[in-house]
């Protein structure tokens, strides 16, 4: 209960960031790299079980509770905190380095959290990390774009803690387990859940917020928020069957969003849309297969999805353009970001001997074993479609198609460095997947190469390469974004409210014209008799006076005869 | 100035034999080896070729199909 094993994993990240701002640059450069290590070595003595409880109000909670589940996303969001931090040493702001490394700390933290209570606590400092690592790019749009952040996945925690407060309330427990789908509080945190995986209707916010941060602030954005929600459906809703469906659309709603887009960056931000609804769609199957799968396939996609962005970032860093448009040609001068930048989306396209084909396959083929067929026919499509919008898509426009007539030289050591660990993983896992498949939750006996599933995943990719090249024709890239459901709270919203409040304060001033008109003439009618010149206020003869009495009492007298 | 070896239009043209070449390849190896399809259609000759060709050219006219109603401008949502 006591000693390593009861450090909070994610709290030397945490905590050591910190301290950055305080401290000179070499030391702060051994902590960015060093803290992501020392955070792995803590995970790996976590053993199975609880190894921390608190008391809080009069709720046991347990902070540090490990299996091979929380040791598996815990050891993915280590070594990518590294990865990131290498990339990012020296070109980015001390904010941008602290709050990388506090979302990596809240991400580790949220995989170990035995309870709920720690879980939204984490989750929440999650968000406004997040936040701060877009603001950090110090741009007005980055600015506008966290706030948009900050908004939609504050929402989202609020919806998630009415649901934990709903299911403390049911059960009178904090423990996070499994749940099934039988109460309202359970589909509140579903939803809390779905939202920070980038799931309908609110799926705008990820190609809305991610490229606006810096370009090595978006390589960190990409790993943690999408990836905890992967690992707590994974955990508290195994075979859930919405979550197939909510992946499907995730995977069509990534590819055509894609293929629509001009900005590299935004491209793969859809991309990882695509890729998250692949494991929420294994998550839903609920399979020992399709949930090794969909861990599996966060791993591998936390690397090739960072190796991507590093190579997209490398190209924002040198040109400071984003847009195909504008780039086109770039392999002659950035031999090895192109080399990069193809390997991680051979890895994404789930190309043989690539970290995508060990995992992703594992997904459709738990669909087949449980012959859902619809569901296979669909993700087979949609591993098609990956290599269509990201596997040719991005490295095409950016490093081949036109001569863009730029010439910017590959990027710093660190980033090449960075590229060359992360695209080193990505084939690693590829050729000896072995050690991967030994830290899955569940036992694996899954052969990914067979002769016929080489064969075949090499006709599908070369296939959909082959359509890719007819109809780019069709695949011109324009000046243009593509409307999505933040439409309704971008656009329409602000002008409803606009529009409401024009027609009230037109009402108003209707309103209060006539009241003051019918107001005038009351006190018009008022003056008129009871003003200095009224009838009213004239001064009268005492003689009138009694004359008036004397009428009156003779009226009286005639009145009482009768 | 100078083309870069890499797009020359021989060089282009030699990469489409070549990637022809490995498409007709990848058709013949599956020839050989014995086709197991969990749903019968996927068990048909070549399936995964045809079926990721179609399903690409597909996606790619739907994604253009709902451009249309969908695509604006780049400034569409900035503040004026």
């Amino acid at each position: 209960m006591t000693g390593i094993s009861a450090i909070p994993p994610g709290l030397p990240l945490i905590l050591g960031a910190l301290l950055l701002p305080l401290l000179g640059l070499r030391i702060r450069a051994a902590l960015v790299l060093g803290l992501p290590l020392l955070t792995l070595a803590l995970i790996w003595q976590i053993p199975d079980g609880v190894s921390l409880r608190l008391t809080f109000l009069e709720y046991q909670l347990e902070p540090v509770s490990g299996d091979r589940l929380s040791r598996l996303f815990g050891t993915v969001f280590a070594i990518m905190a590294f990865a990131g931090g290498l990339f990012a040493l020296n070109r980015a702001r001390t904010l941008e380095l602290v709050a990388a490394l506090v979302s990596a700390g809240s991400a580790v933290g949220v995989t170990f959290a035995g309870d709920l209570i720690t879980l939204v606590a984490f989750w929440e400092l999650l968000a406004l990390s997040s936040a701060l690592l877009l603001w950090s790019a110090m741009t007005d749009q980055s600015y506008h774009a966290g706030m948009r952040y900050l908004v939609i996945h504050l929402l989202g925690g609020v919806i998630l803690m009415a649901g934990v407060i709903g299911h403390i309330a049911d059960t009178g427990s904090v423990t996070f387990t499994s749940m099934a789908l039988d109460s309202p509080s359970h589909w509140l945190m579903l939803a809390g859940f779905l939202l920070n995986a980038g799931a309908p209707p609110l799926s705008a916010w990820l190609p809305d917020a991610y490229p606006e941060a810096s370009p090595t602030g978006m390589v960190f954005l990409s790993a943690f928020t999408t990836k905890t929600a992967v690992y707590v459906l994974l955990r508290g809703f195994p075979g859930a069957d919405i979550l197939i469906f909510v992946g499907l659309y995730m995977i069509f709603y990534g590819i055509v969003y894609a293929l629509l887009e001009n900005d590299m960056r935004r491209i793969l931000a859809y991309s990882i849309v695509n890729q998250v609804g692949f494991m929420i769609c294994g998550i839903g199957i609920g399979t020992e297969l399709s949930m090794n799968g969909a861990a599996a396939h966060a791993f591998a996609h936390i690397i090739y999805k960072a190796l991507l962005l590093m190579s997209a970032g490398s190209v924002l860093y040198m040109t400071g353009k984003r847009k195909c448009t504008e780039l086109g040609g770039l392999f002659r001068s950035m031999p090895l970001t192109t080399a990069c930048g193809i390997i991680g989306a051979l890895s994404i396209s789930a190309f043989p001997l690539t970290s995508g084909f060990i995992s992703k396959s594992m997904i459709s083929q738990a669909a087949a074993d449980e012959t859902m067929a619809m569901v296979w026919f669909l993700l087979t499509a949609g591993s098609a479609g990956v290599f269509l919008h990201a596997g040719i898509k991005f490295p095409w426009f950016i490093f081949f198609q036109k001569d863009s007539g730029l010439r910017p030289p590959d990027p710093p050591l660190n980033m090449r460095l960075a590229m060359i660990l992360c695209a080193f993983i990505c084939i690693a896992i590829g050729i000896w997947p072995a050690p991967l498949y030994a830290i899955l939750p569940f036992p694996v006996d899954y052969v990914p190469y067979t002769r016929a599933h080489v064969i075949e995943i090499l006709q599908l990719l070369l296939f959909s390469g082959l359509a890719f090249f007819i109809m780019l024709p069709y695949m011109k890239r324009t000046l243009t974004i593509t409307l999505d459901w933040d439409w309704f709270y971008r656009w329409l919203g602000p002008r409803a409210i606009n529009g409401l409040t024009q027609v009230l304060s037109r009402w108003h001033t209707h309103r209060r014209t006539d009241f003051l008109r019918h107001l005038g003439h009351l006190f018009g009618t008022l003056f008129l008799y009871h003003g200095p010149r009224g009838i009213l206020a004239r001064t009268w003869a005492t003689g009138s006076m009694v004359l008036w009495v004397v009428i009156l009492l003779g009226v009286y007298l005639v009145a009482y005869y009768f | 100035m100078k083309q870069h070896w890499l797009v020359r239009p021989g060089t282009i043209r030699l990469l489409w034999v070549i990637f022809l070449f490995v498409l007709a390849l990848t058709i013949l190896a599956s020839l050989s080896t014995e086709v197991h399809g969990w749903f019968r259609i996927d068990g048909s000759f070549a399936f995964y070729a045809w079926y990721g060709f179609l399903t690409c050219i597909g996606m790619v006219i739907v994604a253009k199909l709902l451009g249309r109603l969908l695509q604006r401008k780049e400034n569409y949502y900035d503040r004026d």
